[in-house]
Formats: structure tokens, sequence, C-alpha cells
């Protein structure tokens, strides 16, 4: 009976120190990454291969899910804001959503599922397959030439993403209330304006699709780079970098959002 | 893949983002009417702002004539002055009539400017002497209730 305790406290205590070590060694890394990063600043097309494949390929998932989004949107707020016959409002509350909220995370998540993964799948099996290492050999720095890219290319992608995936969602809101439903577009847009701060909503929106993009390709990175070189490793590490980030993307989003729109 | 295809591709997401970028602050947001590039501060005292915030318009005859710029309390007066910046393409006569008013039933709460008849026209720094505070519906329904009270005394 004792010793079962003993061995679940045991446990507790090993897990805590665990989480402990293995969030020292991601900060560590994270800053080397930084430190190596005057590499990819030099050559800046290591960076602009990245962002081909970290940005321009995730376009289309991006504006097909902010046009669903913004549809799904307008039909929503539709529906409930024509029971106070205020349905002139949709479009505030379309673009509030997507600005504030739904942009930056969703476009975060899906970021993390369709360019997270598959940079910790590359960067892992190049560890597996010990490319990692015989570019050591040849005094290339393998966290310069394949890492930093990666990350730079993610940071700088996520915030475009975002707007995109934002001004695809209020396309599809207009589409949706304006087109369809027979909202007046002028009540529709001037309304939208009049209630859509620039510095208090848009502006951080913006700041939290950066953090978004640090965050994801941060953790993406590390797990890559971090993943035991065999095939389950790999695997295991795509999955965990989904994963986390989609967690610490949401819990990142509530700080934030406590901190921007605290008061208002 | 070739290294110009990359870089049109990429350069074509860039600029994407930036237009989108550009899209939000002006067609969404209001960056344009943000900042009135020309106006001047005018101040007014109220008894009671009921839920009035800082950046509600100020409208005349319901066209956005300006911003609430700021809502502090006085101690001296025990009263609630808010400075609003006006467009200075919209001058407004001396006795000005202020009025915390509200679109619609549950919308926001906004400022109302009635012009007066006065020749000499509100300048920088001015005071609004005539107010008319915010209506609060538990005070509406107070007095409502105290004067049916007091008329059912009467019999």
């Amino acid at each position: 009976m004792f010793k079962h305790l003993a061995a679940g406290i045991r446990s507790v205590g090993h897990r805590t120190i665990e989480g402990v070590w293995q969030l020292g060694h991601a900060t560590r890394f994270f800053l080397l990454v930084l430190l190596k990063s005057g590499t990819s600043f030099r050559r800046f097309g290591l960076v602009i291969r990245e962002l081909y494949y970290v940005g321009v390929l995730s376009l289309i998932i991006i504006v097909v899910s902010g046009l669903f989004v913004g549809m799904v949107l307008g039909l929503q707020g539709y529906e409930t804001l024509q029971k106070y016959g205020s349905e002139s409002a949709v479009g505030t509350l379309v673009a509030l959503s997507l600005v504030r909220e739904l942009g930056p995370v969703v476009a975060a998540l899906l970021f993390a599922s369709r360019a997270g993964s598959a940079i910790t799948a590359e960067i892992g099996l190049m560890k597996a397959t010990e490319q990692l290492a015989a570019m050591g050999m040849m005094a290339v720095d393998p966290v310069a030439r394949v890492v930093a890219p990666r990350f730079w290319a993610g940071v700088i992608s996520m915030p475009f993403l975002a707007a995109i995936f934002s001004v695809m969602g209020v396309f599809g809101g207009y589409l949706v209330t304006v087109t369809f439903i027979g909202v007046d577009a002028g009540s529709f847009w001037s309304q939208m304006q009049s209630n859509v701060d620039f510095r208090i909503d848009i502006l951080n929106g913006f700041i939290k699709s950066c953090f978004f993009g640090v965050a994801v390709t941060a953790i993406a990175v590390f797990e890559g780079y971090d993943s035991p070189p065999t095939a389950e490793g790999v695997s295991g590490a795509t999955t965990r970098t989904v994963v986390t980030s989609s967690l610490a993307i949401l819990g990142l989003d509530f700080i934030l959002t406590a901190f921007m729109f605290r008061g208002i | 893949m070739q290294r110009r295809i990359l870089d049109f591709w990429v350069g074509l997401f860039v600029m994407t983002g930036i237009a989108a970028l550009m899209f939000l602050s002006l067609k969404v947001g209001n960056l344009d009417t943000y900042g009135i590039a020309d106006s001047y501060v005018i101040k007014g005292n109220f008894d009671n702002i009921g839920g009035l915030k800082t950046r509600a318009p100020v409208k005349s005859s319901g066209v956005v004539v300006g911003r609430v710029a700021d809502i502090q309390f006085s101690t001296s007066t025990y009263d609630a002055i808010v400075t609003m910046n006006i467009d200075s393409r919209y001058q407004f006569p001396k006795d000005t009539f202020a009025s915390i008013l509200t679109a619609g039933l549950l919308g926001e709460q906004y400022i109302g400017l009635a012009a007066g008849g006065d020749e000499v026209m509100l300048k920088e720094g001015d005071t609004i002497m005539k107010t008319n505070s915010a209506m609060v519906l538990e005070e509406m329904i107070g007095r409502f209730l105290f004067d049916k009270a007091s008329e059912d005394n009467d019999f």
C-alpha cells in the first residue's frame, strides 16, 4: 500500500523534473536558433525557399477555411441578430470575431497542422537519416542551415496568413449576408467600420498572430530536432508538434486576450 | 524548383498578405477616419454619462462630427468632464446643446449636438454650457413608480 503510494509520488516528481528539463532544453534550443539566425538573413534565398513551402503552399487551406468560417459566421450571426431586428450589425459581428480571435487562432491551428507538422517531419527525418550529422561533419552548422530558415519562414508567413484568413472571412460573411440573404451592403460596411478599431482590434490581432507564428514554428523545429532518430520517433514528434502547438496557441490566446482587451 | 519561379510565388504571397493587412486596416477598420486630420477640442460637464465610453461618436443631426477623447470625474464640481475631438470642418455656436443619447433601444451611447443660435462659435478648449445627462433606466422607473405612488395617495 505504502509502496504504491511512494511509487505514485515518485512518478509525479519524475514527470515534473522531466517537464522542467524539457522546457529548459527547448528554451536553450530556441535561443540557439535566434543566435544562429544571422546566416538566414545573409543568405535570404534559404528563407525564401522555405517561405514557399511553409507560406505559399498553406494558402489554399487558409483561403478556403477562411471563406467558410466567414460564411458560417454570417449565417449564424444573421440568424441570431434578426431576432432583435439588428441584422445590419452582422458585419460588425463577422469582422470583430474574425479580426480579434478566429483569424489569428484558426489560421495558427491550421498552420500548425499544415506546416508545423511538415517542418517537424522533415527535420526529424533528416536527423534519422543522419543528414544533419553529415552536415556537421562538413562544418556546415545544421541549426543555421536547416533550422533557422524554417523558423524565420514560419514567423514571417504566419501574420500574412492570419490577415488573409480574416479578409477571406469578411468576404465570406459579405457573400452570405449581403448577396444571398439581402442585408443592406451600406450598413454592413459602415457598421463594421464604425465598430472595428484599428489599434484595439486589428493591431492586436496582428500582434497575436506574430506570437502564434513564433510559438508554432519554435515548437515545430524543436520537436523535429529533438526527435528520436527512428521512424517511430519521427511520427511521435510530428504528433507532439500538432498537439503541443495547438495547446500553446489556445493558452497564449487566452493570456494575450486578457492583456489586450481588459477593461473594454 | 527554379529560383525564379520560387521568388515569384513568394513575392506574390507576401504582396497578398500586405494587401490583406491594408484591406483590414482601411476597409474593415476605420484607420482613414480614426485620426480626424484637423480637429479641435471642446469639453462638456455632464451630471451622469450613463454608459458613454471613450471613442464614442459625437453626432449632430445623425452625422458623425467627432469622437469622445477622454472622460474624467471632477472632484471640484462632482460631475463628469467629457472631452471631445470635433472635426474642424464643423463649427458650432456657443450655445450648442449637448446631450447623451442612445442608438436604438440597446445600442451604444453617443453625444448628440444640437446647434444653437449664437453668432459666436465654440473655440478650441471651450466648454459647452448646456448639457443633458444620459437617461438611466433605473432612475426613470424609480421616478415613474414614485409618481404612481403619490398619485394613488391623492385618492
